[in-house]
């Protein structure tokens, strides 16, 4: 859900307006499940943009946050975390920011977005995805390198290219790919596909393709680690909530979907 | 894209307010246009356009898009002959069926490449067992660009015919000359604008084609990675980078555009 200045953004505000609204009238039914919670009546709505690998997770962690919180609703964009990063500078408006790296968090910082520090939530790596059943028998990342094994990576300029870099150079492993996509999805496509031979994603997107891709770790991932930051932002109409949702994320319930996802922890 | 049309000899006027809507759609065309001038920076303009990368995300664009205009003629002139003059039935489900890719998204006909040229693909697996591979490569590319381009050759060559109308075309049949001598000397000259601005058309579209070559080719300096492709990149690294490129195609499409309206292209739509 990609919110710019468009329609998409007006049918946005409207439905948030909607949801609290609701959240208003509903308050006197709920007021005894929201005291559960603890520290006072969390209400109103809480816009979310997050790393487009966090789809899944968030999406699931927002079920539980309206489940714990009845009578608040939950909205997330989902996209690349340096577009995010951009829109949020440019004015978007939103409570929380989830970057799929710390250099995008950065990013955020020096300009001066936050409401506090960016907490550490979730770690990732990179696998090797192959056609399912694995045709070329690939089971090291020097095979990677081997002639008669198209590859396909993500480009050094995105978080996805920068660690295939980094574990290239601790493999000692040049790799010729035959194509340098802008977007780890882009590449999962190439091999869901049948396109390529193999490909270099993050663990979670090689789970998230279930049975269509066969994966093979490989130990030089762990050279290139992403961690995953998470803040409230400043301008939020909402802090209390926005917190809320991102204490849902760093505590054991928010570990435990990661978890299942493939996300390391920090 | 054209010369303002001469009006009928007739000094017919225009309502006044007419222009009003039509300066607002000026503007929504040209402020965004100007947006991307003010954003450059300027100092670090002619590096960025003059970088390895940018200079071969170019050539490879204006070779790539050349060959698709190519392709697009080879093909397009005997599609839009066969819709303009003969007659046979389910030509117009034919025709709605040609031109769907002037109204489909990019990434759907990249999709559709992909299950056609593709190595797992209708025809791809054949060629793949012939020693082709498509994949990856410029003529994916290529196929990609000539897709999307050929609705755009067709519709504007059979519309020319179409009002060049077959008055010329019987009298010389009459006269005694053969079809394929018809279609060459009296069909095809008649109709040069219009397959001048057909050409045109599919070398601007394929010169801007973005999600069929992103979905089906891939992106590799050189290879696959063509100048819009390049700009969707260097945004995630170099804003600066990709604005500085952005003003490159413009630049690119508007001399295009010029050079072509310079010698009274008329389009016949």
């Amino acid at each position: 859900m990609r919110c710019t200045f468009d329609l998409g953004c007006a049918v946005l505000g409207v439905a948030a307006l909607v949801a609290g609204c609701s959240g208003l009238n509903s308050e006197s039914t709920s007021r005894s499940t929201t005291s559960v919670a603890g520290s006072g009546v969390i209400r109103g709505s809480v816009t979310v943009f997050a790393a487009a690998s966090l789809r899944s997770t968030f999406g699931k962690l927002g079920e539980q946050f309206r489940a714990a919180h009845i009578g608040t609703d939950i909205t997330f964009d989902f996209a690349g975390s340096s577009d995010l990063v951009t829109q949020l500078t440019h004015g978007a408006p939103a409570d929380v920011f989830a970057s799929a790296d710390e250099k995008n968090m950065t990013k955020a910082v020096d300009a001066t977005l936050l409401s506090g520090d960016p907490v550490k939530f979730a770690t990732n790596t990179l696998t090797i995805v192959t056609p399912k059943g694995n045709p070329k028998g690939v089971a090291s990342f020097a095979d990677l390198a081997k002639s008669g094994v198209s590859v396909v990576v993500c480009a050094p300029q995105v978080p996805c290219g920068s660690a295939t870099q980094k574990v290239e150079q601790i493999a000692g492993v040049k790799l010729t790919p035959v194509s340098e996509e802008s977007a780890v999805t882009d590449v999962l496509g190439k091999i869901t596909s049948g396109q390529a031979d193999a490909g270099l994603v993050y663990l979670t997107d090689a789970k998230g393709a279930g049975d269509a891709v066969s994966a093979v770790s490989f130990p030089e991932s762990g050279a290139a680690v992403n961690t995953y930051p998470i803040a409230v932002l400043k301008d939020s109409k909402n802090a209390k909530a926005a917190q809320a949702f991102v204490d849902l994320v760093t505590g054991p319930a928010g570990r435990k979907v990661l978890a299942e996802a493939g996300f390391g922890a920090p | 894209m054209t010369p303002a049309p001469r009006v009928g000899r007739l000094p017919i006027g225009i309502p006044a307010w007419i222009y009003l809507p039509a300066t607002t759609g000026a503007l929504f065309v040209v402020v965004p246009l100007a947006a991307i001038l003010l954003k450059i920076d300027w100092a670090n303009f002619v590096p960025l356009m003059t970088s390895e990368s940018s200079r071969s995300a170019l050539l490879l664009s204006v070779k790539t898009a050349s060959a698709s205009t190519v392709v697009c003629v080879l093909l397009g002139v005997p599609m839009a002959v066969v819709l303009a003059r003969a007659d046979f039935p389910g030509r117009s489900v034919l025709r709605a069926l040609v031109l769907l890719p002037l109204v489909l998204p990019p990434v759907v006909a990249g999709i559709a490449l992909l299950y056609t040229f593709g190595r797992m693909g209708l025809l791809g697996g054949h060629l793949e067992t012939l020693g082709v591979r498509i994949a990856f490569s410029t003529t994916a590319v290529v196929l990609a660009q000539s897709f999307v381009s050929l609705p755009f050759l067709v519709v504007s060559l059979e519309g020319a015919l179409r009002t060049a109308g077959t008055q010329y075309e019987n009298i010389a049949a009459t006269l005694g000359a053969r079809p394929t001598m018809v279609l060459r000397t009296v069909t095809l000259p008649l109709v040069t604008p219009g397959l001048k601005a057909g050409a045109v058309l599919a070398f601007a579209r394929s010169l801007g084609e973005f999600g069929a070559t992103l979905t089906f080719a891939g992106s590799l300096q050189g290879v696959t990675r063509t100048l819009p492709l390049d700009i969707y990149l260097q945004r995630e690294a170099d804003p600066q980078a990709a604005v500085a490129l952005s003003l490159l195609l413009i630049m690119v499409t508007i001399l295009i555009v010029v050079t072509t309206a310079s010698r009274k292209l008329v389009v016949p739509l």
